[in-house]
């Protein structure tokens, strides 16, 4: 350790052991969130003062049951504690932080780590849950056993992090336990070995009542085969509910906030590319991505609900057998669930996956679930042609079309899944093994935390590859720009309506006009631009949600219902949004998965549209 | 019920799964009961491992040999 450097502590632990709780507990604000270089794994770092008022810089590692990495999550977690990780300094000393309620596996992992010649120091968290189902845990036991400082914490509630603080000053200054690292990767044997001396040292060190828990009992309602089911699905209903009603009276005020804001620079710049620039790119690109923000956030306060309450490996368990169908891991359940408010928290999601081509699945089929940016180009399109009339006793017509596109989306998403698992790569499905945790109440403070740190997360992406992107369509839509004596719309002068017009031919087979082929273009900085960019096309004057009503009508005299069902079914599986595609490069790393998903994606929104037209031109014959 | 072997001795491809058992509590001796069991076709299935509470699929516990005596 150099003596200018603060020292560096990393936090070590098995999933689930209340790890982020107690670097919360410890960092408090002071943390930050980013990734880690060239890996999309999230680095979570943060400082604090230990009781001899000496700075410490913290790291919070992803969790992992060994060094024995199988994830890039796990990978981080092995190659910072060895010191191999290019640009993260070595720690000085690893906290391991211990579920009190399950203490063998964090017993194996510090008996494991041992063998890296760090300085060790052992938390033994939610020490009150123990203790309240009877456990008694011979702490100073556990320390000579081990050979290792061990405290015991309570984060949720910051208990015994004084204890922590002044114990870490020791653990700092003490010498390395031994000068090389002598870790290498257990085989069975040695596993095998680390799992009976960790049993040894539990037997010595612990003793509990015989184990009736209150998880066991809960369980035995929320994982029945039909009851557990139908809670399930009752949960997911409700929070599709809550995406989709609390969430609006806060996106139509950040709608109407970029309103004004684009009137009054459209007011103070004089009229021209740099007021089109302003107003056009930067305020309503932006803002036509940021008002997907509360749904994100209404979104991930239930998964971090579900996360922190322990449901979440148990609503993995009851969807497995039919992830498992399409070849996913049941854990790709919560990535496509989040994939109907918007596919990037969807694709962010799909980290919690361990294995690279499950993961790969996932996110290649993420933006087929219909997210809520389609929802504006569905409902112009569905109550302009659809008659408002009930069917089949009481049915909505226009609900039953809404249904059978959200309907189509998760099917086809199924569908290419099998196709990738089954066909594409053809090998023995990975094991799904989980630990289902004891069930917890969730903290208010991680709850909170989490939720800032997804909106900094989303927030810094529209800052940056998102805000690009919309310039970039921007120019494509907007220059050069009309001449003095147009007669046309300007977007029609400008590059993208010379694309489009180039476009029309090809997209004359599947009945799109060459309105609908410019608006397109424009559509790609997101779904739900296409309505304004069609308002544009054929020159409607209003603004805002004005534009919906006015355009209803002026398609449905310009469109056959064929046309109007072909734009349906491409809206269904449509590359039509830059900021996944965005989002799906920086995730995968590579600029492969990001093409093979453009390609693949408008392939069969083509042929979709193609059959969708020409079957519904048949059958109105 | 407790552990009794592995069947991975003769199946290289079985060695990361095997290891991957060990490391979620499947050592000989282990306590082990089952405790739930999936909707469709009785899978995945839940199982208490002496403390921890583990999920598997059928194929991936069938490496897995139990004596149902002791």
């Amino acid at each position: 350790m150099s003596a200018t450097a603060s020292p560096v502590i990393a936090l070590v632990g098995c999933p689930n052991c209340g790890k982020t709780a107690l670097f919360n507990a410890l960092t408090g604000s002071r943390q930050k969130v980013a990734n880690y270089p060239g890996v999309t794994v999230e680095r979570k770092a943060g400082v604090f003062a230990t009781a001899g008022g000496r700075r410490v810089q913290v790291l919070d590692l992803p969790g992992t049951y060994s060094l024995r990495a199988r994830s890039p999550d796990e990978a981080v977690t092995r190659d910072v504690v060895l010191g191999r990780f290019k640009g993260e300094a070595a720690p000085d000393a690893l906290l391991v932080v211990a579920d009190a309620t399950n203490l063998r596996f964090a017993l194996r992992l510090v008996l494991e780590l041992k063998h890296t010649g760090r300085r060790l120091i052992l938390a033994v968290n939610m020490i009150d849950i123990a203790r309240r189902q009877g456990a008694i845990i011979d702490l100073e036991g556990l320390e000579a056993a081990l050979g290792v400082p061990v405290v015991a914490t309570v984060a949720v509630r910051k208990g015994g992090i004084a204890d922590l603080l002044s114990r870490l000053d020791d653990v700092i200054d003490r010498a390395p336990e031994a000068a090389i690292n002598q870790w290498h990767e257990p085989d069975a044997a040695e596993l095998r070995d680390a799992h009976r001396a960790a049993e040894r040292i539990l037997r010595r060190c612990l003793s509990r009542p015989a184990d009736s828990t209150l998880t066991a009992r809960i369980d035995n309602v929320l994982l029945h085969p039909v009851a557990g089911v139908i809670i399930l699905l009752a949960l997911l209903f409700m929070i599709f509910q809550a995406v989709f009603t609390w969430a609006v009276p806060v996106m139509d005020l950040i709608k109407s906030g970029f309103d004004t804001v684009a009137a009054f620079a459209d007011a103070i710049l004089p009229a021209g590319m740099l007021q089109s620039l302003v107003t056009d790119g930067i305020i309503s690109g932006v803002g036509s991505v940021l008002v997907f923000l509360p749904q994100i956030l209404t979104l991930f306060f239930f998964i971090i609900l579900l996360e922190d309450s322990g449901y979440m490996a148990r609503a993995a368990f009851l969807m497995d057998k039919i992830m498992g169908g399409a070849g996913l891991h049941g854990r790709a359940f919560i990535p496509l669930l989040s994939s109907f408010a918007c596919a990037i928290p969807g694709v962010m999601a799909t980290r919690v996956i361990d294995q690279r081509r499950d993961r790969l699945a996932t996110i290649l089929v993420a933006p087929l679930m219909t997210c809520s940016a389609r929802i504006p180009v569905y409902t112009l399109i569905i109550s302009a042609f659809v008659p408002a009339r009930t069917v089949w006793g009481g049915l909505q017509l226009q609900g039953l079309v809404m249904f059978g596109l959200y309907a189509t989306g998760i099917l086809s998403a199924l569908v290419i899944a099998t196709i990738l698992k089954r066909l594409v790569w053809r090998h023995r499905p990975e094991p799904f093994l989980m630990e289902l945790p004891s069930y917890k109440l969730p903290n208010p403070r991680n709850v909170i935390f989490g939720l800032w740190q997804r909106a900094t997360i989303f927030l810094r992406r529209a800052g940056t590859v998102i805000f690009s992107m919309m310039i970039v369509i921007w120019f494509l839509s907007s220059v050069p720009g009309a001449p003095a004596d147009a007669t046309e719309p300007a977007i029609n002068y400008s590059i993208a309506g010379v694309i489009g017009h180039w476009l029309a031919p090809a997209l004359a087979p599947v009945g799109f006009n060459w309105q609908i082929s410019i608006a397109l273009i424009p559509g790609l900085a997101a779904r739900e631009v296409m309505v304004a960019a069609l308002g544009t096309v054929y020159a409607i004057a209003d603004q805002g949600a004005a534009v919906k009503s006015a355009l209803g009508p002026i398609l449905a005299a310009d469109w056959s219902l064929p046309t109007a069902l072909a734009v349906l079914a491409w809206y269904v599986f449509a590359p039509q949004c830059a900021s996944t595609l965005a989002v799906i490069k920086r995730e995968t790393n590579s600029w492969i998965w990001p093409t093979v998903t453009f390609l693949y994606m408008l392939t069969l929104a083509y042929l979709a549209a193609f059959a969708t037209y020409h079957i519904a031109t048949a059958l109105l014959a | 019920m407790r552990v009794g072997a592995f069947d991975a001795a003769a199946r290289p491809d079985m060695i990361e799964l095997e290891r991957r058992l060990i490391e979620m509590g499947f050592v000989e001796g282990a306590q082990i009961h089952l405790l739930h069991e999936g909707f469709i076709g009785r899978d995945p299935i839940a199982v208490r491992v002496d403390d921890t509470t583990v999920a598997l699929r059928r194929r991936d516990a069938s490496l897995i040999l139990v004596d149902p005596e002791a």
